[in-house]
């Protein structure tokens, strides 16, 4: 597959550098929500949300930087767009879908400080994506977190009914179970390219 | 509740818009004038940087040569440019006596975790690329970061082949990784064994490189080597 | 410490150790991840990273601290937002001048110290009701708590990945080195496997665990809500 090409990135974004489980962006939910499956799922669905909206605004607001040759204030800008984005959903998810409001809405707030949010921005601002190719990556990254959230959360909700030493207290557990996950997805690696 | 402090006992009026509004622009105000200040001071001194950094690259795979000139090469034509220009670089280097002694140029593709980026070297009188320097991998340490110290790997290119066609569209021959030990013709590429992922991306990048950018140099290739003699404003001399 | 009245804290040692291991940012209150797990595969980057983050978390707390009279209450969390943001727009531009290479190997986590909730947290709750000599030291400790959390996780993830400390050869050659240990899954495992000692051996002194809650330290309020 070409590595330019829009399906290569969803699926690298996707699978093979799982934003999660190799770019380790999205940690703080990841751990802190991934529970029960329904509430990591609906977590799933508000961040790849707001990461599709800021990924296509960063897009824009860097051309215009570009232009006015500013681009030291890519930083400050991105983040202010990310939490005014953020609000912007919550405002609209209020007024237009109550139901879906009271499922998503209290995550809203956390996914301003989450990293994969920023971390799409930057990346694709990094390795130069056109408009197209940022859509596609934010669209795999946002996948690609709600893969690994909800893979998360079942392996989790299995594991409430085990016997455990009580020194694999949440975060420890998390974590291993992660070191886990993220070697199985390595097995991803090298997929798309011909051999 | 202790009567500790009084102002905050009493709630506070709802600041007014222009009270919010001057805060923020304030912050604004301060944050951006501290950001361009460092900003102003140090780009020149990462710009300093990157130059030398692509210039211990071009040297390392040029090692005969003593300066360099740079080349944009855009829709089929070479200009020289100065250090600073994007856009599809490559450099030409030069000896003492500003005789020229070989090209820079950067190739890159999807290696096994992400972009792999090289900088070769290439002699276009004889159609060899003799060598690279890995600019930029991050693929797994012992196997995929082996192209950088495998001594047989690098053997491969004391002269690959990627000689241009008769009609200067392409190369002769498409260069490509074979496996471990069946490496027959000179424009093939010994893989190295346990990491053929990266491997193959060094060839075909090399590939992608060599139809796409050897030709043009071919077409222009007087023009890069009389340069120098040109006398027409050059850097990196190695003094 | 802090309590829940207006009362400053009282300018004891404690809000100095406090943030190296008994609120350990990493350890226990689980706070900016996204960096730790991501550059801690060698000492020398946990340690660049570190620094980049005291410099960030003092630099950024002493300006809040110093404003806190003068920010109003409903534009507070944008406010210390763009103050985080500008000084790690400084810190980044700072490193590439001083070394290229350091930059390249830390990537665009430098550029994710703004959303590392550490900052964002300590800013609210303690800079901006403290004067200006707390926070700092108060942030001093934390920055150093995360700098000894990322330094024990570069040290494990270095040393069985790449024999090496700090580029130094410790293992002899004969050693195969664990790959798996600078790859992602090592991170998540050196992490867990850091975790569960520091449980056991809470465990053993308190018969209490160390409360980690992750999310609730993450959640930045809006105002209006």
């Amino acid at each position: 597959m070409n590595p330019e090409s829009l399906s290569f990135i969803f699926l690298s974004a996707f699978l093979i550098n799982n934003f999660v489980l190799a770019l380790f962006l999205g940690l703080c939910p990841f751990v802190g929500v991934s529970a029960k499956r329904d509430t990591a799922f609906n977590m799933a669905l508000a961040t790849a949300f707001v990461m599709f909206v800021s990924s296509t605004c960063a897009y824009a607001i860097n051309q215009v930087l570009i232009a006015f040759d500013i681009e030291f204030l890519r930083l400050i800008s991105y983040i202010a767009l990310i939490a005014s984005s953020v609000q912007l959903v919550e405002m609209i998810l209020k007024k237009f879908s109550p139901t879906l409001f009271r499922a998503l809405g209290i995550f809203l707030p956390l996914i301003t400080t989450n990293c994969a949010i920023l971390g799409v921005a930057l990346f694709q601002t990094s390795r130069g994506y056109d408009f197209f190719q940022s859509v596609s990556f934010s669209l795999g990254g946002g996948a690609g977190f709600g893969l690994a959230i909800v893979l998360m959360a079942g392996l989790r909700e299995k594991l409430e009914l085990s016997n455990l030493p009580n020194i694999t207290q949440a975060a420890a557990l998390s974590m291993m179970l992660a070191g886990i996950l993220s070697l199985t997805f390595m097995g991803f690696a090298g997929l798309g390219t011909t051999a | 509740m202790a009567d500790l402090d009084n102002e905050q006992n009493k709630v506070p009026p709802l600041p007014s818009s222009i009270s919010l509004i001057s805060t923020l622009g304030v912050v604004a105000m301060l944050s951006g004038f501290l950001v361009v200040l460092v900003y102003e001071y140090t780009k020149p001194i990462i710009a300093e940087n990157q130059r030398l950094a692509t210039e211990r690259a071009i040297f390392k795979v040029l090692p005969k040569a003593n300066s360099y000139l740079t080349f944009l090469i855009k829709e089929g034509a070479i200009t020289q440019v100065d250090d600073t220009t994007k856009g599809e670089l490559i450099y030409a280097g030069y000896d003492k006596n500003n005789n020229f002694v070989g090209l820079a140029v950067n190739a890159a593709e999807q290696g096994y975790q992400d972009i792999v980026k090289l900088l070769y070297g290439y002699q276009p009188e004889t159609g060899c690329i003799t060598g690279y320097d890995v600019l930029k991998s991050t693929e797994t340490p012992g196997f995929g970061t082996k192209i950088t110290t495998d001594k047989e790997f690098l053997a491969n290119f004391s002269c690959l082949d990627a000689k241009v066609n008769q009609e200067q569209t392409g190369l002769i021959n498409v260069i490509k990784t074979v496996r471990h030990g069946s490496k027959a013709k000179p424009w093939e590429i010994d893989a190295i064994s346990g990491s053929t992922i990266t491997s193959n991306a060094v060839g075909r990048m090399f590939n992608k490189s060599g139809q796409a950018l050897h030709p043009i140099i071919s077409k222009n290739l007087t023009l890069i080597q009389s340069a120098k003699q040109l006398k027409r404003g050059d850097h990196g001399q190695l003094n | 410490m802090a309590n829940s009245t207006k009362k400053e804290a009282p300018l004891t040692l404690d809000i100095f150790t406090a943030g190296i291991w008994k609120e350990n940012p990493v350890f226990v209150m689980m706070l900016g991840l996204c960096p730790v797990l991501a550059v801690t595969n060698s000492v020398e980057n946990s340690l660049a990273m570190g620094l980049a983050s005291i410099f960030v978390l003092v630099c950024s707390n002493a300006l809040v601290s110093a404003l806190r009279n003068f920010i109003p209450k409903q534009v507070r969390i944008t406010t210390y937002i763009i103050i985080i943001a500008t000084f790690v727009t400084l810190v980044d531009y700072i490193i590439q001048a001083i070394s290229l290479d350091l930059y390249n190997k830390l990537g665009a986590f430098i550029q994710l110290i703004v959303v590392n909730c550490l900052i964002l947290g300590r800013a609210e709750a303690f800079a901006s009701k403290n004067s200006f000599t707390k926070s700092v030291i108060s942030a001093l400790g934390m920055g150093l708590g995360f700098t000894l959390a990322l330094v024990m996780l570069g040290g494990v993830r270095e040393l069985l990945g790449a024999g090496q400390l700090l580029g130094y050869q410790i293992f002899s050659l004969n050693f195969e080195p664990w790959v798996v240990m600078i790859l992602p899954p090592g991170g998540f495992i050196v992490l867990g496997s850091w975790l569960l000692l520091i449980n056991y051996f809470e465990q053993r002194k308190t018969g209490q665990l160390i409360t980690q809650d992750s999310a609730s330290h993450c959640t930045v309020s809006q105002p209006r809500s």
